[in-house]
């Protein structure tokens, strides 16, 4: 049977070429970098080789970037740490409804110690609008939050704009570019943002392994304290393995960024196309063409998503459902909802998200595969007769 | 994170659709997580002679259903009335214990056709 990975928005498998760095610093040059000898020596330089990578990646300083152990963690450290270096300034954070919950759920948490949180609503592409952000600014605003590329739907957010608006009117703006980084241009002077996340398992590092930014001068507090490393903006013993990976990673996603986002585009275009052609009552959810190369979301009338990606497994095809009925009582999806998407048509999104291993061939096999499977679940649907 | 048995209703479901002239029609849905599962009767001698499903949701929805229209056929009404949505799960070697309130309707579903098979009786 043929297998076919379209989960990458989950995670990705790593780089060969990665591997291979990053195995070195686990067998052989275990050093500690915080340490004087040799071992600690060959362990910093890589440490600090990495660095650079990283914040060209982002066109950053390299002291600019602090390693983390992913994107949940450089969300919480961005959001908490301007929070509490701020709260003399004000306690009102700006932020989207459609946030990942490392986002959402850290605000909520502020909510708790007497921060005010405004989550702005989505049009029904999944955008947050700049008059909204605008509205929303207030004399007691310290922070913006408002992701690059939203993970559900690949909606690319107008993040340059919400920066300088931030800017302008003397705001903290961190950005989530835990989807985007790798995939599409992240830079943090056109993002204008203070703060800006990355996680190395969306671009074929290892997963628990990421990165924050944190601009020169921008006031921020450490959320963890300990052994002063990463300038103690993160102590604790380095991630070595997985930082040299995290490198790697970027070095690589930059250097053929255009042809492989293009080389998506095209991929993601055909399921898209193909798929509306040959299954009727299929709609898109996103924006048609402000989303990342590698993302297709789509919702069939009259099915669960869930029956669906269990059917395309049983075919050898790894997808992913908006919708999980798994979390007993939230079955369709927050994002789905906020962005109008009505309740039937919210579950029956299937997330179909693109890799480096995907080929034409992959996208064949699933438009020869898929409309028969639509059709069968649909004549098993309660659903389904009403309109047939 | 589904039983082979699982697995096999919701590949090979059986006894999917509508019976035309049904005895007795019952729905169930769960309006938290819109699962809805249909089943349809026929009746001789006060005994299931042929039962359908249709069914939207996941597949532990559709497998249950599948399982449900399995153990009820040619039961009495009475028998088939005590089957339970526990029953069917443990039939399918188990639920993943998030689906078990959500996803598994269709005993209840039964028990609706047959009530209402009955209250048509009943008035006729
Ligand atoms: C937009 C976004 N932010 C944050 C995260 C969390 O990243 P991690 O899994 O590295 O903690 C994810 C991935 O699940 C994501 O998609
Ligand atoms: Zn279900």
């Amino acid at each position: 049977m043929r297998e076919v990975y379209f989960d990458h928005s989950a995670t990705t498998p790593v780089h060969p070429v990665v591997a291979e760095e990053m195995i070195r610093y686990i067998t052989g040059n275990f050093g500690n970098p915080s340490s004087m000898h040799s071992y600690g020596r060959t362990a910093r330089k890589a440490m600090e080789e990495a660095r650079e990578k990283v914040s060209l990646g982002v066109g950053a300083g390299p002291e600019e970037i602090v390693f983390t152990a992913g994107g949940t963690e450089s969300d919480n450290m961005a959001i908490k740490g301007a929070a509490y270096a701020n709260r003399n300034q004000g306690n009102h954070i700006i932020t989207s409804a459609v946030e990942h919950h490392a986002v959402l759920d850290t605000c909520k948490s502020l909510e708790k110690e007497g921060f005010s949180v405004t989550y702005l609503p989505v049009d029904r592409f999944g955008m947050v609008s700049l008059e909204s952000v605008a509205d929303a600014i207030n004399d007691k605003t310290i922070l913006i939050s408002i992701m690059h590329a939203n993970n559900e739907v690949g909606t690319i957010m107008p993040v340059p704009e919400i920066g300088r608006l931030a800017r302008e009117r003397g705001i903290l703006f961190h950005t989530d570019a835990v989807q985007s980084m790798g995939k599409i241009p992240v830079d943090v002077d056109e993002i204008q943002a203070d703060f800006l996340s990355v996680s190395g398992h969306k671009f074929y590092a290892p997963k628990g392994v990421g990165a924050l930014y944190i601009r020169q001068g921008a006031p921020w507090l450490p959320i963890r304290h300990g052994g002063g490393q990463e300038r103690n903006r993160r102590p604790g013993t380095e991630n070595v393995p997985g930082i040299v990976a995290l490198g790697k990673a970027v070095e690589l996603a930059l250097a053929d960024m255009k042809e492989e986002s293009s080389r998506l585009v095209r991929l993601r275009n055909m399921i898209i196309n193909g798929v509306m052609e040959k299954i009727p009552h299929t709609h898109l959810n996103g924006h048609p063409d402000k989303r990342m190369p590698n993302h297709v979301n789509l919702s069939f009338e009259f099915i669960e998503a869930e029956s669906l990606v269990l059917s395309l497994d049983l075919e050898g095809v790894a997808a992913s459902s908006g919708s999980a009925c798994s979390s007993g009582s939230e079955k369709s999806s927050y994002v789905l909802s906020a962005m109008g998407v009505p309740k039937e048509l919210a579950r029956s999104s299937l997330r179909l998200t693109l890799g480096r291993d995907n080929t034409e061939e992959d996208v064949d096999y699933l438009l020869e595969i898929l409309p028969a499977m639509v059709e069968r679940l649909r004549l098993m649907s309660s659903s389904y007769k009403d309109k047939h | 994170m589904y039983s082979e048995k699982v697995i096999d209703h919701f590949t090979n479901p059986r006894n999917v659709g509508e019976i035309a002239d049904a005895d007795g029609v019952g729905e169930v849905g769960n309006p938290i997580c819109g699962d809805t599962t249909k089943v349809s009767l026929k009746v001789e001698n006060n005994v299931i002679k042929d039962i359908k499903f249709k069914t939207f949701g996941c597949g532990a929805a559709i497998a249950s259903s599948s399982m449900l229209t399995e153990m009820a056929k040619g039961k009495t009404l009475e028998e088939a009335l005590k089957i339970t949505n526990e029953d069917v799960a443990n039939m399918l070697d188990g639920l993943p214990p998030q689906k078990m309130h959500c996803s598994n309707l269709a005993a209840d579903a039964m028990h609706a056709a047959i009530e209402n098979y009955k209250n048509k009786n009943a008035s006729s």
